[in-house]
């Protein structure tokens, strides 16, 4: 009988994993940061509450919803069996390893990024999505809206949540430098004309989306969002 | 880049065999000439050591004129040594200067066991390739070789990745100890010309479950292995491999 | 002994070997599975060999010493291969192929095996096509060719500078294709150490596992020599570090006749050596003399730098003596050549023992078309300079990386400096037409065989030779053999003769580490290439060879008194292996001057300096040297020799010129 067979267990496989799941997360982080930047409008996050409502309420968001988290769970188990099962293809190491001068310490550092992005949602997940899904949110708005926003207010005074978050940004910065490229490289799209393209594409997508990120805390807690 | 002859200090990996516990060990050699290749400063000191009674440092190595892909020293941290596109056989002494420490390992890989010092069991590239890199065409089966023009860029790229030289370092280099470079550059060849049609998703399927079965790592697309390789070979062609891969497992009916 | 009988097939030329193939005994598919043959070699000739004969149905075992098969010399071959396919409709056939090959070979090779050699050359590219070797193609995308010395037609096909490699790949993988369905067991980092003969036929070999160090006893109903040349006699070559004679030498001790063995190939073009340091030579393509053009100051010891000798103070000597040919006549003429001048004290660079080979003409005059055609009317030289450059690196790119990266000098910028070295051996172990030795069973293939080249090998054929032996003639001829062998059951490698040739194996290693003397086994090594390289190089004479004999038969009782061989026999131990070769090597080398010596003629790649005509050209003596030297070995450097007479009915004898 004809089956995919051993298709996601070989080393391939699991890469398709990592790539497919990581595209998705890229496509969600764009849906995410144009949401998150409406409070840029600084009108006392309406527009915000507005677009979060349309989010929590769409059945196709929360459908694609189930699917993230899927992923997201299949990209996090993944990629640390990846990160181990790397560690012991070398049980011995060198005593002498240049390894940036071949490649960028990024890409050599992506377990470490996840990992750093991993504690940063279990903060960040804890602190807006249980909130809003399962919780509830404590106020409304002008509009008679759920108040995201003031949960947001409330959370980003804190410099410490700040700090964690602009950090974590970072890391998001580096892990999407090499990880957007490399998702493409996994899926064999490599192509001469393309991927120069895919590649500035890639970097842009990474600063943007996440010093857009970044700057939201920071907005907040300089106050000059309120 | 140095001109006079100079004097320097070598780490290197000694290992007396597969099984025993290795260390680095100190030697000092002097006098070595810009012009020397690195292996031939080798040969010098072992001479040394042969002369004083000890045991010489076994080192793979045979064409010495970058083509048989034998050498294989892990040269201050990096695969070759720190020229781009040459192998440790065409690395000369005039990269270094007077004074210096190099720190010199076996490539490192639970693929790739020591054997003793500095060289290690390549085989498993062997097995991949019986695995399925080749084209199954007994001798004398062959229509005339002008049958079937290809398109010279197309036989050009196939030229391009068949001129890996299976060194490992690749391997060595990437931090998963992966050897997705060395793997994909044969189904690469091979799927880039006509003559490897038949055969293509079968090739690509049974070749990468070898490679998995050596216990290679992961490619993570750092790039190292491109950046190292001395034969220059792309990433372009794991992009590929990862193509005919899917297309075996998710496009094509047959199971190998 | 009688005359050798080289067994060629009677009839004429051109249909002896379809009608020897098609009469050929053949043994059939169930009985081939029973028969076990041993392949020694895994270059060219071997690995095509060991691959061909499992996909007939044998049981093969090959060995190399290398760690993995596709490392065998071969690898290293740059320029091309040559075949009669005729593809540019320039006059080539069949015959012409083999016309060239004996002429090249100074008319010291055999009509029958060169015109095979020549009819099978077609099948060998369609065989490397078709297992996706990428020779280069054109634009069409039909399959290019090159020109190649000492010949008018373009028929080398390559696959830019590492054609070697790319169809020692092709062979490799047919053998590793054999390899996974389980026909061909392959035995890397292994040493063949000896023959063992039973009953007058070759039964097997003694192997040493290089990483264990343990003596391996393999049977097989025939043994097939393909161990490659043994350049490495002179320490400095072309070869690999590991390339050796030891496979072929014990095959001779064991009553193989070994064929020619002072035909050496030096070839001109060569990265000059640059120090005491110096293990191995470089070869520079034959076709960079193309485009080069080879000089020497005309004062001698000019110490003045390249750029700063005006074109009236420079010597092209090689078109001042060979108007007709230039920079493009034969290897053997070009090496001479260059010896004679820096001998004479015109050499340049530090060691005076190089000649430049300079593209600054050429550079120029493609820079010029360049210009041209982008419409640059008058350029100045430094435009032309510049244009001319990138027309140069498209061609020979990755030949001047490897001198920059080797001398450290730039040849965009300066004249190359190349001097001749040892690069190939026509001499090796006698064989008949089927490719068999003088002991049956026991066969010879590649450059380990005396081989269709006679005196002098033309570019480019050695990788048709290595591959038409291993793809198209051996599985032929062998079966005439193996099939009166059916009835032989394996012997059991208990047998008395595989003990002993085991023990004689173990008592020389334990002799090597016993010795304990002072000096490396490089030491000898390169003692030999000395002599070798001085008295048995590029000129010869009696007086000279006479004295090398001496002195390799005193560096030969200092080996065995005074060498030092560290660590121990059950372990990795490369130094002896070395031993082991450097000690073949002695006993080759005394053989090689006793040739030399003997062939009181010029031919070829042997110039014997009492034999050259006035204006210093090689010298034959057709009356009384047309034949094939084949020596006997007796014991402790006792050598006969034995006389195959080589006939030419199908070929006018001549002088060979070139002016
Ligand atoms: C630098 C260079 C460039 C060349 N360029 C060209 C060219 O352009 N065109 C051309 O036609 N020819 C060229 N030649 C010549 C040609 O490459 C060789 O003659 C040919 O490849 C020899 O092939 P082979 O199979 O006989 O031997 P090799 O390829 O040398 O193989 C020898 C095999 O025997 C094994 N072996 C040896 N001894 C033992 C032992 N004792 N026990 C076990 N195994 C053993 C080795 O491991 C190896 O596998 C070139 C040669 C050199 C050196
Ligand atoms: C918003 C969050 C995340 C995004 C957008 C994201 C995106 C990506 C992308 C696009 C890749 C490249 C895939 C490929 O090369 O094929 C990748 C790789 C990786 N990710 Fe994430 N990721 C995220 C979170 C995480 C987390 C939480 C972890 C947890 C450990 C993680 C671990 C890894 C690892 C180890 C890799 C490297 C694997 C490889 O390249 O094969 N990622 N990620
Ligand atoms: S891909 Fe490059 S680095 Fe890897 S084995 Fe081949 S030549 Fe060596
Ligand atoms: S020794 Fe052959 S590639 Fe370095």
């Amino acid at each position: 009988m004809a089956s995919f067979g051993n298709a996601f267990s070989s080393s391939i496989g699991k890469k398709l994993i990592m790539g497919i799941t990581g595209l998705f997360l890229i496509l969600f982080l764009i849906v995410h940061v144009f949401i998150n930047s409406l409070i840029f409008f600084n009108d006392g996050g309406q527009t915000f509450n507005q677009g979060a409502e349309f989010m929590a309420h769409n059945w196709i968001i929360r459908a694609g919803e189930i699917v993230l988290f899927v992923g997201l769970l299949a990209h996090i188990y993944q990629g640390l069996r990846l990160v181990f099962e790397n560690r012991a293809a070398r049980p011995v190491k060198y005593a002498a390893y240049n390894g940036s001068a071949n490649s960028k310490w990024y890409s050599r550092s992506m377990g470490l990024l996840g990992t750093l992005l991993l504690i940063f949602l279990i903060v960040h997940l804890s602190d807006f999505w249980v909130v809003s899904r399962f919780t509830g949110i404590p106020t409304e708005d002008a509009l008679g809206k759920e108040d995201l926003f003031a949960v947001m207010v409330d959370k980003f005074q804190n410099l410490g949540i700040v700090i964690l978050y602009v950090l974590a940004m970072v890391s998001l910065a580096y892990h999407l430098l090499h990880g957007f490229a490399s998702a493409f490289q996994t899926l064999g799209w490599n192509h001469k004309k393309y991927s120069p393209i895919i590649r500035a594409f890639g970097f842009w997508y990474s600063i943007i989306i996440s010093v857009l990120f970044a700057l939201m805390p920071v907005a907040i807690y300089t106050g000059i969002i309120k | 880049m140095s001109t006079e002859n100079m004097n320097l200090t070598l780490k290197v990996w000694r290992q007396t065999d597969n099984k025993a516990q290795g260390n680095l060990v100190d030697y000092k050699v002097s006098d070595v000439s810009p012009d020397m290749s690195f292996l031939e400063m080798f040969d010098v000191l072992n001479e040394d050591l042969i002369t004083k009674g000890d045991d010489p440092i076994v080192f793979d190595h045979d064409c010495r004129e970058g083509i048989c892909g034998a050498c294989s020293m892990y040269i201050n941290g990096r695969p070759h040594g720190p020229k781009e596109l040459v192998t440790t056989c065409q690395l000369h002494m005039r990269s270094f200067k007077d004074g210096d420490t190099i720190v010199v390992e076996p490539w490192r890989a639970k693929a790739f066991p020591v054997i003793k010092d500095l060289a290690v069991d390549r085989t498993a590239f062997d097995r991949i390739i019986a695995a399925g890199g080749f084209i199954s065409v007994n001798t004398g089966n062959a229509q005339d070789a002008n049958a079937i023009p290809i398109p010279k860029s197309q036989s050009d790229a196939a030229f391009e990745a068949a001129a890996c030289i299976a060194c490992g370092a690749c391997v060595a280099t990437c931090k998963n100890a992966s050897a997705m470079l060395f793997t994909s550059a044969k189904i690469s060849q091979l799927a880039l010309l006509p003559q490897g049609q038949p055969e293509r998703y079968r090739r690509a399927q049974s070749m990468v479950a070898q490679m998995d079965a050596e216990g290679f790592g992961n490619c993570t697309n750092t790039g190292a292995c491109e950046a190292e390789c001395p034969k220059g070979i792309s990433l372009e062609n794991i992009a590929r491999m990862n193509r005919d891969f899917y297309h075996a497992k998710f496009v094509s009916e047959e199971e190998v | 002994m009688a005359e050798l009988n080289a067994n060629i097939p009677e009839g004429d030329l051109t249909e002896k070997w379809t009608k020897l193939r098609s009469s050929m005994p053949l043994v059939n598919p169930s009985n081939k599975r029973s028969i076990e043959i041993i392949v020694v070699g895994s270059g060219l000739a071997g690995a095509s060999a060991a691959a061909t004969l499992a996909e007939m149905g044998y049981k093969v075992k090959c060995f190399c010493f290398q760690d993995s098969p596709r490392r065998a010399h071969s690898i290293a071959a740059q320029g091309g291969i040559n075949a009669a396919k005729n593809y540019q409709n320039d006059g080539d056939s069949t015959y012409r192929l083999f016309y060239d090959t004996i002429k090249g070979g100074d008319y010291r090779a055999r009509e029958a095996n060169v015109h095979r050699l020549a009819e099978v050359s077609s099948n060998i590219i369609d065989q490397c096509v078709a297992q996706g070797v990428p020779l280069a193609r054109e634009y069409g995308g039909l399959l290019d060719n090159r020109s190649f010395g000492g010949t008018q037609v373009q028929r080398t096909f390559y696959a830019a500078g590492q054609t070697g490699q790319q169809l020692l790949l092709g062979a490799y993988s047919s053998l590793e294709r054999q390899i996974g369905m389980g026909k061909v067991e392959m035995y890397t980092r292994h040493e063949m150490l000896d023959v063992v003969i039973i009953d007058g036929k070759a039964r097997g070999i003694i192997a040493r596992n290089l990483i264990t160090g343990e003596l391996e006893r393999h049977f097989g109903h025939a043994v097939l020599i393909a161990s490659g040349g043994y350049g490495n006699v002179f320490y400095l070559s072309t070869n690999a570090m590991g390339s050796n004679v030891t496979a072929a030498w014990k095959a001779h001790k064991k009553g193989a006749f070994f064929g020619n063995p002072c035909y050496t190939q030096i070839h001109p073009t060569c990265i000059p050596v640059s120090g005491e340091h110096q293990s191995k030579l470089t070869l520079m393509s034959e076709s960079l003399r193309n485009d080069g053009r080879i000089w020497v100051p005309k004062k001698k010891d000019d110490t003045r730098k390249p750029s700063e000798i005006p074109e009236d103070e420079r010597d092209y000597y090689l078109e001042r003596r060979y108007p007709a040919f230039g920079n493009l006549v034969p290897r053997d003429v070009a090496s001479r050549a260059a010896k004679e001048r820096c001998d004479a004290g015109y050499g340049v660079g530090k060691s005076k023992l190089a000649v430049y080979l300079d593209f600054t003409a050429n550079t120029e005059r493609y820079g010029r078309i360049e210009a041209n055609k982008h419409n640059i009317h008058n350029p100045d030289k430094a435009t032309c300079m510049r244009l001319g450059r990138e027309v140069i690196k498209e061609k020979y790119g990755n030949l001047f990386d490897m001198y920059k990266q080797i001398t450290g000098e730039d040849p965009y910028e300066l004249p190359m400096r190349i001097y001749p070295a040892v690069h190939y051996t026509m001499g090796g172990l006698w064989v008949d037409y089927n490719l068999m030795t003088t002991v049956p069973g026991l066969y010879a293939l590649g450059e380990a065989n005396f081989s269709d080249h006679g005196a002098n090998r033309l570019g480019a054929s050695a990788l048709m030779q290595g591959l038409a032996d291993g793809y198209f003639v051996i599985p032929y001829t062998i079966g005439s053999y193996l099939s009166k062998e059916l009835a032989t059951k394996p012997i059991s490698t208990d047998h008395p003769a595989f003990v002993e040739a085991e023990n004689a194996a173990k008592a020389t290693i334990d002799k090597f580490l016993s010795i304990n003397g002072t000096k490396s086994v490089d030491y000898f090594h390169k003692k030999l290439g000395k002599i070798m390289w001085e008295k048995c190089g590029m000129a010869r004479n009696a007086q000279g060879l006479t004295d090398a004999i001496e002195e390799i038969r005193t560096l030969r009782k200092e080996f065995w008194s005074d060498v030092r061989v560290p660590g121990t026999t059950g372990s990795f131990n490369p130094e002896l292996e070395k031993a082991g070769r450097v000690a073949d090597f002695i006993e080759l080398g005394e053989l090689m001057c006793i040739d030399a010596l003997n062939r009181n003629e010029s031919c070829g790649g042997h110039f014997r300096e009492e034999y050259q005509t006035p204006e210093g050209e090689a010298l034959r003596d057709d009356e009384n040297f047309s034949y094939v030297a084949a020596w006997e070995y007796f014991g402790d450097t006792q050598f006969k020799l034995h006389k195959e007479e080589l006939k030419f009915e199908n070929i006018k004898v001549a002088q060979r010129s070139y002016k």
